[in-house]
């Protein structure tokens, strides 16, 4: 249990870590990637509640749920990068 | 079981890949896709509120495993809202993008929008709501920089981020629940959750991600830029519908799932940032030079008076008192969504016609575009709150409700709330009544003015004088019961 939380604060500390750098930093990259570390500690989070013990087999539906953050976190990322470059793109026209 | 359940969101979906497949034709399909749905949710709202909420297993998979679709009183009036307010944008925006190059793109992502919508309002699950929550953002931020402006990118992703931070803190305050409650399935939480460490810190959460979504002040000022530079469709529903999607879901949270954790001290916080928002967003509005501009932060100021709903309920027990608060909440939300796409589109009608939307240069508007002018005026006694609109019911049953719980400290906030609107859109008014060149020659009565005044009279006239329906279907709920 206890590596179970050890797991689960790591991912609540990577959390609030993205979130900070997120709101401190003010260009859009750094932030993107500030982003996306606050998404791995949510999903680090998910992952550490699927263990039940070494008598039961983990529990699924976190694993779901981790898969499908994946794919809305790498859309959103992907998207945020693509009308970052256009803006650039602009500036340089 | 249900299965009438999964058209509204299965219908928009099966016409967006049409619409991909076959851009040439995506002005025809994506009316046909949006009306298609409309009628969808007709019949499941005839038939909830004939015989009461409504669920769907998906799949067959029972929830708790599977995810379940659920019709309620609250689902059925908020897909009613997105239904016809889509329905008549999209007919406008058929005029609007009828040469347009990017049409093909523009009705792609909306009808995954309306699928995103009804999805979110049919939703019985936690996770299922972070799904709709997001495909409903990356939507919106796309068709909010169709526009192509350097302005509208940037607000489209300033947009992006914050509601990427909103919905990774929705999404934490989910894995506490799981982690606390082992299901995300809204009726058993419904009936597990009580007062402790585990519901506090998610509901804080959660409602702090919604919070940014639905632009509650100070988190407010992503909404303006990204409102005003979007294509004027596409503003219509951002501010008449996407804002009121995280609205919804922090009603539910509130005062479904959580009832009984929520404590009047944390209503009162979200109540004061609500008044504040009502006040400065309307002398925000009174302030505006642009058209635009001055709608988007009426839209602050409107989503203000929602929250300020929030101490109100919260100091109500669960009865009648209370679904008669909860039932003038959502009438002023639905008036608001009416008003506000109204508005969005005649102020688009006038943008394309006069080339700009400054206000100070509106003279003749009234004379060379009536039927427009005649919408926006419609529109703005519904935002004001002047009888016979939906929003004066509303705001009545507000004040009836300050009186009852005594809170009476909130109520200069409504007057001075009211006054400003009444001079944001009085000053709009003396500009477009007065004498001057006007916008363009054309005096005909365009297709695209339509739509705009059928919203506008929906919003004063239809939502006054119908408003009872919104008070008996209020009550028709999926989720009976807190853990109190």
């Amino acid at each position: 249990m206890t590596q179970v939380l050890l797991y689960a604060l790591t991912g609540a500390v990577l959390f609030m870590l993205g979130v900070r750098a997120a709101l401190l930093r003010d260009t859009v990259l750094p932030r993107l990637l500030a982003l996306n570390v606050s998404g791995a500690g949510v999903f680090l989070i998910f992952v550490s509640l699927a263990y039940r013990g070494d008598s039961l087999p983990t529990d699924p539906v976190p694993h779901a749920l981790v898969l499908t953050g994946l794919v809305v976190a790498v859309s959103a990322t992907a998207l945020a990068l693509a009308l970052n470059r256009r803006l650039r793109e602009m500036d340089n026209e | 079981m249900n299965n009438l359940l999964i058209w509204p969101v299965a219908l928009p979906l099966l016409t967006a890949l049409l619409a991909l497949l076959w851009p040439r034709r995506s002005n025809w399909i994506g009316v046909a896709g949006t009306g298609l749905p409309l009628l969808a949710v007709l019949l499941v709202s005839w038939q909830v509120a004939a015989s009461g909420p409504l669920e769907l297993a998906l799949g067959g998979w029972a929830p708790g495993l599977g995810i379940a679709l659920r019709a309620d009183g609250l689902s059925v009036l908020m897909l009613l809202m997105s239904a016809l307010v889509t329905m008549a944008v999209a007919v406008y925006a058929s005029v609007y993008f009828a040469h347009a190059e990017r049409r093909g793109e523009f009705w792609v992502l909306w009808l995954l929008l309306i699928t995103a919508l009804h999805a979110l309002f049919l939703s019985g699950d936690l996770f299922n709501l972070y799904v709709t929550l997001e495909l409903l953002g990356l939507t919106a931020v796309v068709l909010a920089c169709l526009g192509g402006s350097r302005e509208s990118l940037q607000a489209a992703l300033r947009y992006l981020v914050l509601g990427l931070l909103g919905s990774l803190t929705f999404l934490i305050g989910v894995a506490l629940i799981y982690a606390g409650y082992g299901t995300l399935d809204m009726a058993a939480l419904g009936d597990a959750i009580v007062a402790g460490p585990t519901a506090w810190v998610a509901l804080s959460l959660m409602t702090g991600g919604l919070l940014i979504k639905s632009a509650l002040f100070p988190l407010h000022f992503w909404l303006p830029p990204a409102h005003a530079n979007a294509p004027a469709p596409v503003s219509a529903v951002l501010s008449a519908l996407v804002v009121k999607a995280a609205l919804y879901l922090i009603l539910r949270l509130w005062l479904e799932l959580f009832d009984g954790v929520v404590t009047q001290a944390a209503a009162v916080i979200v109540g004061v940032l609500g008044a504040i928002a009502v006040v400065w967003g309307s002398w925000a509005a009174l302030q505006a030079e642009r058209l635009k501009l001055m709608a988007a932060y009426s839209t602050v100021a409107q989503l203000g008076y929602l929250f300020m709903f929030m101490p109100l309920l919260a100091a109500l027990p669960e009865g009648a008192g209370r679904e008669l608060a909860l039932g003038a909440l959502v009438l002023l939300a639905l008036t608001h969504g009416f008003a506000k796409s109204a508005f969005f589109l005649a102020a688009g009608i006038i943008m394309q016609r006069a080339g700009h939307d400054r206000i100070a240069e509106l003279g003749g508007t009234a004379r060379s575009l009536p039927v427009t002018a005649f919408t926006i005026a419609l529109a703005g006694v519904a935002l004001i709150g002047l009888p016979p609109s939906g929003s004066f019911l509303a705001k009545w049953q507000m004040l009836s409700t300050l009186f009852v719980t005594g809170q009476w400290v909130w109520l200069p906030v409504i007057a001075v709330g009211t006054l400003l609107a009444g001079a944001y859109i009085f000053r709009l008014l003396g500009h477009a009544f007065a004498p001057g060149e006007g916008v363009g020659p054309s005096l005909s009565v365009g297709r695209e003015e339509i739509p705009a005044v059928l919203l506008a009279l929906i919003a004063t006239l239809l939502l006054g004088f119908w408003a009872s329906a919104v008070w008996e279907l209020v009550p028709i709920s999926a989720y009976a019961g807190g853990g109190a």
